[in-house]
């Protein structure tokens, strides 16, 4: 048998014939970087205690799973609360006279709009409306900008917000903080214990707050399709907090294996599989990410394409699908039609334990990309059926209101 | 019972051996979602993909620790995958092969060999 859950990525498949995944700048799983190349987070040593399997990934070592493994852990944060280290993600501040307006040359959203103690999704984009990032920026306090982007991309994102923004705002990256998520319906009343503040927030606020005894910044966001908390603490006191929060018995940590399999049940994409530098966010179905005001004024990187797009004029667009019978189909099983003809390609794809099934993210041409339109996927050379379904897998359970 | 590097076990009866995974390599690959186990009929030589297994997360594929023709194939882990990670080495097994070169077995380490095996892992 070939070794197991050590590889639990392969690597990126092509998203149509001649456009090569590869060409992304920066490798989202590295599984080759020997074991003294990677970097920690603060919490590695409680994971290697509480019994993880670490895996490398982002150019980290990091847990995949814990001792209950990947079904357990996806169930448990379903119904209770789960704790994720995600500090291997990049946490910067951005500084200037006018910082929303100087980060809106680079991303998608409509960041000077964005209210103090708000926090917003946006994609990085290039010249010609591909994907280099996707982040989320939040106004925590007067500060600034806080900028949370993905661990995979964050110097090649550093290196070109800093460029672009010179002589008008800085980017000054918080390496001496950890990153956790706590996520699940239990959240909410796990974290009112450590901070009462917290409990007040709704989906997509974000505060700087004093909570276990530090400065943290919390947002009430995730990316489980959950409630839930990502909660930004100083990296010296993350093991304390990190223990402080698992002595909830309703709290258990969770391994970036079920967080995969959470986030494609929560119909979220992940950057470097569903999205790319050759992929526009139209195409990938988040065109919330373009902001009212700037679709407006049309100020954006690959607005020639992005506009032509947010007008119906597709080549492929992102689908979810249900895969009816058969093996899971996971990332580069091609898509083909009713008559076996092969139109596309799954870039994510697994077993949905809440779902109880395999379910798939991919790409396939607008006509065949309606909710109900028959399907197939290939995998290891057998067509199995499956069916366009709806965006989320799982409803999601954002608090919107208090 | 034989059992190969790959983590695979075999159990032969007169010229048929049953093939399945050890419990270590079912404790490695976690909550089995899936199992595609091969067609009657099928002949494989050693080393030869025989079947997959599925977790949440991967795709891993089991190998033919002999040579033979499959005579039959354990369709029950269709509608219950689960009985690779409860029972690996017994009901959870994927394929019975009537062997066609049964000095293979053989040359397989046997349960005292193959822990000690696992001890260097």
């Amino acid at each position: 048998m070939r070794a197991g859950i050590s590889q639990v990525k392969g690597t990126a498949g092509a998203l149509s014939s001649g456009e090569s995944r590869a060409s992304s700048a920066v490798p989202v799983w590295s599984p080759r970087v020997s074991d003294q190349d990677l970097k920690k987070t603060s919490l590695y040593d409680a994971h290697v205690a509480a019994g993880a399997r670490m895996v490398p990934f982002a150019g980290y070592s990091m847990p995949v799973q814990y001792k209950d493994g990947v079904l357990k852990e996806h169930l448990w944060t379903r119904e209770h609360a789960g704790l994720f280290d995600v500090s291997h993600m990049g946490q910067a501040r951005i500084r200037g006279e006018n910082p929303a307006r100087s980060f809106e040359k680079l991303v998608s959203a409509d960041y000077q709009g964005l209210k103090p103690g708000k926090q917003r999704y946006a994609v990085l984009l290039n010249a010609e409306g591909g994907v280099i990032d996707d982040l989320m920026t939040a106004r925590p306090d007067d500060d600034g900008l806080f900028v949370v982007v993905n661990g995979a991309c964050k110097d090649n994102d550093y290196a070109i917000i800093a460029k672009a923004l010179e002589g008008e705002a800085t980017v000054e990256r918080l390496e001496d903080r950890a990153l956790l998520a706590l996520q699940g319906p239990e959240a909410a009343a796990v974290l009112a214990v450590h901070a009462p503040q917290a409990a007040g927030m709704v989906f997509m606020d974000t505060a700087a707050m004093t909570a276990f005894g530090v400065d943290a910044i919390i947002s009430r966001s995730g990316y489980t399709g959950e409630d839930g908390y990502e909660i930004s603490v100083p990296a010296a006191e993350a093991t304390r907090i990190w223990n402080t929060l698992l002595e909830d018995e309703r709290v258990k940590p969770i391994g970036l294996g079920a967080r995969d399999s959470l986030r494609l049940e929560a119909g979220l994409p992940l950057y470097g599989h569903d999205m790319d530098e050759t992929v526009s966010p139209i195409e990938a179905g988040m065109n919330f990410a373009i902001g009212k005001s700037r679709r407006e004024a049309g100020d954006y990187l690959g607005v020639d394409r992005i506009s032509r797009e947010l007008a119906g004029d597709l080549k492929r667009v992102r689908v979810n699908l249900r895969v009816l019978e058969g093996a899971p189909a996971r990332e580069g099983a091609e898509i083909a039609d009713e008559t076996g003809a092969v139109v596309g390609v799954v870039t994510s794809g697994g077993f949905g334990p809440s779902v109880g099934g395999a379910i798939a993210i991919g790409f396939a041409p607008p006509a065949l990309s309606a909710i109900g339109t028959k399907l197939k996927v290939i995998v290891r050379g057998k067509p199995q059926a499956a069916e366009v379904v709806a965006s989320p897998f799982v409803p999601n359970r954002y608090v919107r209101k208090i | 019972m034989r059992f190969t590097k790959d983590h695979e076990w075999v159990a032969v009866e007169g010229d048929v051996a049953t093939v399945g995974i050890t419990a270590y390599a079912a404790e490695q690959l976690g909550d089995v979602v899936f199992v595609e186990v091969p067609e009657v009929g099928k002949t494989v030589k050693q080393g030869d993909g025989l079947a997959v297994v599925e977790s949440v997360k991967a795709a891993s594929d089991v190998y033919a620790p002999v040579s033979g023709e499959v005579v039959e194939a354990n369709t029950a882990l269709g509608d219950a995958p689960e009985t690779v990670n409860s029972v690996p080495e017994a009901g959870g097994w994927f394929a019975k092969l009537k062997l066609s070169n049964p000095s293979e077995v053989e040359a397989l380490m046997d349960r005292d060999a193959y822990e000690a095996f696992l001890s260097t892992l």
